[in-house]
């Protein structure tokens, strides 16, 4: 039965977050507390909705690296916009952060379909250039708190049924990305084409459409993001969520999405992102030197990429992966 | 281009005629900015005027590049060479490129001095610095001490990140004080990196594993920043106190909160107060500004030159509730 669980790997990540739980609750009272609990995912879920955009592009085999820079522009352009225009009602706000986002990642998501051009190339030119634009957008002007409106900073603020509208927003999030991911023909497609994209294409499946559409959703959640990180932090500048894709990567890593893509669900997704969160947010309660902090963070993500090699080598779902990718180089030419 | 040269000629020959007719005895002082349409050199504008109509006859130039380069500027000293100033008090945008048009100059009689953002050594009798490393620290306390009940309680200190230069060396005067003021007690110190997510992270950590602490001091606008929104959104607003170094512009919203009731940075028009008294005593050659000597600035006291021909001006300037509005629309 025990092994039986053990089989999964989102429930080995359930009982590890739960083990450090409570070794941190023995080092700070108080830690382990349902409220407190609730202010981690609070803090969470922003890195939560990034994983699960992170996921998808992952998951056809390509990585997106500009999702912090989409984060950045978006979000001093909707914070710029509602100093600038106080009287637009936080829904087309919304909207607008979707919306410039969406585009945003529809851009990465032409380059990889149309030039063919490795995503990790396109998304690490895009990654400067985005935060290049939030720079010219705004001349490296701050937005501050006061010049923003009072609905739209505190709207993801308010408690409903005890967790901020932050926490909501990804709660609702997980569910959607869920049901697309297992319910729609694009969930299924962007498993097939990271999966085996030789496969996918003989079923039917346009395999750079189907990356390009991932790459649309994770932009279109960073946009979302972008609102709410200026909202949360109340201040809107060029370096906000510097060097944050690397945390969404490894978030998807630690929850088991191979990096090959195919493989992850987003549980895992969520749970790696938790994982993240629960340190970061310990680390700065148990009396833990500043300069050990990051060597910390970084072992952990080491140990769960170790842990995931080892993981994936039992698993035995795709047959000649190696073969398929040729090929598939093959079809597109 | 032949008529740019003619306009350019033509101008600079204006400019001649200006110069000459104005009375011979006042005192011409050219403030050079980084760029106009900069509130925090509006603000300095506004406090050499104050200086100028304080001394009487001196008359304030104020000008500047439209945009933060170099050229522009030694454009601009160009012109005030062609004008006969005085004294010229730039504030460089770059601390060697503008050193010929200021050599040329000072060849001329002109005192050339530095303000805010400092010439190298050659191009200037002095710098006026807006304060000292060890005035920061100072100041910091002193704000963690008016925060505190008598003055007396626990502190942490929020910094950037681990390695950066000035906030090591202000933490470092701060210890390096402390024992000046009995009663205040250092917990620990946190690094946020700048990150506004990290820093909150940290303050937040600080409310639950360090429950004395009282106050949290920045200094990094991030970091009062995102402790003011921390300690806002754990509801400890007139529990726990945040403070530091901070624009106005960035803090006017942590003001209006309540999470911090004061914080500090200099203030432009002391600065611009101050470097048109200095220019005006070395015009009138009241004071060489040789290292060790002492030039009197007006209400700003006694400043003194120190090695490198470098002044610092003040105590970083306190800013609360009552000046916040007027200061936070112009940097």
């Amino acid at each position: 039965m025990i092994r039986q669980l053990f089989k999964f790997r989102e429930m080995l990540l359930v009982i590890i977050i739960a083990i450090l739980l409570a070794v941190f609750s023995t080092r700070s009272q108080g830690f382990a507390t349902p409220g407190n609990l609730a202010n981690i995912f609070n803090d969470t879920s922003i890195l939560i909705i990034l994983a699960l955009g992170q996921m998808t592009v992952i998951l056809t085999k390509s990585i997106d690296l500009s999702v912090a820079a989409n984060v950045a522009f978006t979000g001093m352009a909707v914070g710029m916009l509602n100093a600038a225009q106080p009287e637009l009602p936080l829904m087309l706000i919304l909207v607008v952060a979707l919306g410039i986002g969406g585009v945003l990642g529809a851009i990465n998501g032409m380059f990889v379909w149309k030039l063919n051009i490795p995503s990790i190339v396109v998304t690490l030119g895009t990654l400067t250039i985005y935060r290049g634009m939030a720079f010219v957008l705004s001349g490296g002007a701050w937005v501050n708190a006061h010049q923003m409106t009072a609905p739209f900073l505190q709207t993801p603020r308010q408690l409903f049924l005890g967790l901020p509208i932050l926490g909501w927003t990804a709660i609702v999030i997980v569910a959607v990305m869920y049901l697309v991911m297992s319910r729609t023909f694009l969930g299924r497609a962007i498993y097939a084409s990271g999966g085996n994209p030789t496969a996918a294409v003989y079923a039917g499946i346009d395999v750079g459409r189907t990356r390009f559409f991932a790459f649309v959703i994770s932009g279109t959640l960073a946009g979302l993001c972008g609102y709410l990180w200026v909202s949360r932090y109340a201040v809107g500048y060029v370096d906000i969520a510097a060097g944050f894709e690397l945390d969404t990567v490894a978030a998807c890593v630690i929850g088991g999405i191979s990096t090959l893509g195919g493989i992850g669900s987003v549980a895992g997704a969520v749970l790696g992102a938790l994982f993240l969160g629960v340190i970061k947010n310990a680390l700065p309660v148990i009396n833990i030197s500043p300069f050990a902090q990051m060597a910390i963070s970084g072992s952990v993500i080491i140990t769960a990429v170790i842990f995931n090699a080892r993981q994936e080598r039992r698993r035995g779902r795709i047959i000649l992966r190696d073969r398929g990718a040729s090929e598939q180089i093959e079809v597109a030419a | 281009m032949k008529l740019l040269k003619q306009l350019a000629l033509g101008s600079a020959f204006a400019f001649a005629m200006l110069a000459s007719q104005a009375h011979a005895d006042t005192v011409k002082i050219g403030l050079v900015v980084k760029s106009l349409g900069n509130g925090f050199f509006e603000a300095a504008n506004k406090g050499a005027q104050e200086a100028a109509k304080e001394l009487g006859d001196v008359e304030v130039i104020y000008t500047g590049p439209t945009s933060t380069t170099a050229e522009g500027q030694i454009e601009v000293i160009n012109a005030l060479i062609a004008q006969n100033v005085n004294a010229i008090a730039i504030s460089a945008n770059d601390p060697d490129a503008v050193i010929p048009a200021l050599k040329k100059a000072m060849a001329r009689g002109i005192k050339v001095i530095s303000w805010d953002s400092a010439v190298a050594k050659d191009g200037r009798i002095m710098h006026l610095n807006p304060s000292s490393n060890e005035l920061i620290g100072k100041m910091c306390l002193q704000l963690a001490a008016d925060h505190l009940k008598d003055g007396k309680g626990d502190f942490a200190i929020l910094s950037a990140t681990t390695t950066s230069t000035n906030q090591n060396t202000w933490i470092e005067e701060m210890k390096k004080q402390l024992p000046n003021f009995p009663g205040l007690n250092l917990v620990t110190t946190v690094y946020g990196d700048d990150l506004s997510d990290k820093s909150y992270r940290e303050a937040q950590g600080l409310l639950t594993s360090q429950p004395n602490v009282k106050v949290i001091v920045a200094p990094t606008t991030v970091g009062v920043l995102a402790a003011s929104q921390a300690v806002a959104d754990a509801k400890k607003i007139g529990d726990v106190y945040v403070t530091g170094l901070g624009l106005p512009s960035e803090m006017a919203g942590a003001i209006k909160s309540g999470a911090t009731k004061e914080f500090a940075i200099w203030n432009p028009i002391d600065l611009g107060y101050s470097a048109t008294q200095i220019a005006y005593r070395l015009v009138k050659g009241e004071t060489d500004g040789a290292p060790g000597s002492e030039i009197a600035a007006g209400r700003m006291g006694k400043i003194k030159v120190g090695d490198n021909g470098e002044a610092a001006m003040a105590d970083p300037f306190v800013y609360d509730a009552k000046n916040i509005d007027q200061f936070s629309k112009m940097f």
